[in-house]
């Protein structure tokens, strides 16, 4: 958004060959019958802003608990920095966390808040007020101090709690769905401001959250998970283009899916037969072969990775023709659902795919019922074999 | 008038509940030895001789030390109660539970006999220590009921963020969850005192020689003379209740305030 695009390749470069901060191996967590974690191996490096991704009851907020110390394992290691994590204590872990509910404490004020981990720190009184001061100052609430911290807005907690772990220096910041009780557009501004902050700080981020656009937009990295276990774990967008099985494409954004008869292997890739899409090569690298369901093979590619064509447009790359089915307008956006022809050739089921398009000015939003050309490029699609 | 039938019973029922106690001053001040209208004259006598009477000093003064002896002992208990019950899962949580609000429901009666039996098989001097044991048995459902709510009312995670932060479960709970039920804890010692010092049966039977205050006044009330003095007793009682309620209101609405809660309920 707007951190610019060459901070953040650089900050991923950086962050790839990185120490392991955080090591998980073979983690398993059970409540009575309920198996929450399923042996979770993970590796999150130092400086990373790293997130945990999944619908809820997925285990994420687990983990993150096992992590910061609150929930003890059955089997598997964690190593903070190195360190085996194997009998310390939550208050002894070089992590701090902040919690879903900011648990910001209401009887002290903001100062009292964000000092309050200070207690056992040997520095004069003098000194950990400067600190707080700077703690504040760095979350943008200079001069809050001496407030009621009950009084707070919403945003000003979080900043508070954000405060209040970041001043103890941790190795690991936890963020527990820290954004899911703001409005909006107050989410959208405190994405920001905590990637700058991560990157200010230097700190490694671990956040949990159910938002997938959250996490796309701030993580250098997603362990995507389902039922206790981390389904996919990649960069935003190599999640976003290249998921590794349909339920974390379903999960990350829409896709549209189409089954596929697969022909054979080529030296670049696959040879696939899609239904409206005709004969298509699918590159190597968007090959996935690790498909749970049982529906047979398919191909998947992104609303906005095909568009409509106007009358007289230029196409570029394959154009297949189809009917417009549906026809959904959002100001910025324009959906359209497209029934491609001869989609129905497999099994006489018909597919329409939903696409993308950008409103752009003096393009004309096209009529249900029209039919349209619809282009696309096979180094787009995603095949599920 | 809307409403006119529900507003007499209302009314009515103010009438009924208070005018008895409202008569109690009046007959406090009233000059005459018979407690009758018409009143006779204005006297400050009975007060005088309420404070000039040694025996009722001393039921007044057992009546404070048990008093404060059970509340402080229920509300500690009750905290341990509170606190196990609303943030640990344990096996028999609810028999448990259930055995701590026995007192209840059943007749305080039984209770009593019960506890003398035992007592005095056991070969236990009956004194004001027999009564405060007594007392703290019967006050444990309120404070475990009202320190409950309490601690029920707390985020977990304050907990948790002050461990995270470097505290001690101990200092966690020093720091952040006493401050925070504080008004649950006054409002249990409150009710845990008021109730301990106007019980009557369980200090009837286990007070041995020692008189509480309500005790006394039952063995005075044979003695037509007395009743004046123990009218004056009672007026002084009720003052003290209403000062001491206030003063809890007083404390339980700025803690509210302190922390940003909402106000839900109290006393007044």
């Amino acid at each position: 958004m707007t951190t610019p695009a060459s901070s953040t390749a650089a900050h991923r470069a950086r962050t790839a060959a990185a120490r392991p901060m955080i090591e998980c191996r073979g983690i398993q967590k059970h409540y009575g019958d309920y198996h929450a974690l399923r042996g979770i191996d993970l590796t999150i490096r130092a400086g990373e802003f790293f997130s945990l991704l999944g619908p809820s009851g997925c285990g994420k907020t687990t983990l993150l608990r096992t992590i910061a110390g609150f929930e003890d394992i059955q089997s598997g290691v964690i190593l903070i920095d190195g360190q085996d994590m194997d009998g310390v204590q939550a208050n002894a872990r070089p992590t701090n966390m902040v919690f879903q509910s900011y648990a910001i404490f209401p009887h002290l004020t903001v100062a009292e808040n964000v000092g309050f981990g200070l207690r056992r720190d040997p520095r004069s009184k003098a000194e950990k007020a400067a600190a707080v001061e700077e703690a504040l100052e760095m979350v943008g609430l200079k001069g809050y101090g001496k407030r009621a911290s009950h009084a707070l807005s919403g945003g000003q907690r979080q900043r508070v709690a954000l405060a209040r772990a970041l001043i103890l220096k941790p190795k690991v910041l936890l963020l527990d769905e820290p954004l899911s009780a703001l409005d909006r557009k107050m989410r959208e501004q405190m994405q920001v401001e905590l990637i700058k902050l991560q990157r200010q700080v230097g700190i490694t981020f671990v956040l949990v959250t159910h938002d997938q656009e959250e996490a796309l937009v701030m993580s250098d990295r997603i362990a995507v998970m389902f039922e206790g276990q981390i389904a996919q774990l990649d960069g935003p967008e190599a999640l976003y283009a290249r998921p590794t099985s349909r339920r974390v494409a379903n999960f990350i954004g829409v896709m549209n899916f189409l089954p596929a008869h697969v022909l054979g292997d080529t030296p670049d890739g696959v040879e696939v037969e899609v239904p409206g899409l005709g004969r298509v090569e699918i590159p190597a690298k968007n090959v996935s072969s690790k498909d749970p369901d049982d529906e047979g093979p398919s191909v998947g590619f992104r609303p906005e990775a095909v568009s409509l064509v106007g009358a007289g447009q230029p196409v570029q790359g394959r154009v297949t023709e189809g009917v417009i089915d549906e026809v959904v307008y959002y100001g910025d956006m324009t959906y359209y659902d497209v029934r491609l022809d001869g989609s129905a050739s497999f099994d006489g089921k018909a597919r329409p795919i939903r696409i993308a398009m950008r409103n752009v000015f003096g393009r004309e939003v096209q009529d249900v019922g029209t039919r349209a050309k619809v282009s696309w490029s096979p180094g787009s699609l995603v095949l599920f074999r | 008038m809307k409403g006119g039938g529900l507003r007499a019973y209302a009314i009515l029922y103010l009438l009924f509940l208070y005018a008895p106690i409202l008569l109690l001053p009046i007959f406090a001040f009233n000059s005459g030895t018979v407690i009758a209208f018409p009143l006779k004259g204005f006297t400050t006598q009975w007060f005088a001789q309420m404070v000039g009477n040694d025996s009722m000093r001393r039921a007044l003064g057992n009546s404070l030390t048990i008093a404060v002896c059970a509340s402080i002992f229920a509300t500690c208990l009750g905290i341990f109660a509170a606190r196990a019950s609303t943030r640990f899962e344990f096996p028999a949580k609810g028999p448990i539970m259930g055995l701590i609000m026995l007192p209840l429901v059943l007749p305080e009666i039984i209770v009593s006999i019960s506890l003398l039996v035992v007592l005095l098989s056991l070969g236990v001097k009956l004194n004001i220590l027999t009564v405060i044991l007594g007392h703290t048995l019967i006050c444990m459902p309120y404070a475990t009921v009202i320190l409950s709510t309490a601690f029920n009312s707390l985020d977990r995670s304050l907990e948790e963020a002050a461990y995270d932060l470097g505290e001690t479960k101990w200092s966690a709970f020093r720091l952040v969850i006493l401050p925070l039920v504080m008004p649950g804890i006054i409002s249990s010692l409150l009710m845990s005192f008021t109730i301990s010092l106007d019980e009557f049966i369980i200090a009837f039977f286990l007070a041995g020689n020692e008189p509480t205050l309500p005790t006394y006044i039952f063995s005075q009330l044979r003695f037509p003379k007395q009743i004046p003095t123990i009218m004056a007793l009672g007026t002084v009682l009720v003052v003290m209740s209403i000062i001491l309620l206030t003063i809890a209101e007083y404390f339980r609405r700025r803690g509210i305030a302190k922390t940003g809660a909402k106000d839900t309920g109290g006393f007044l």
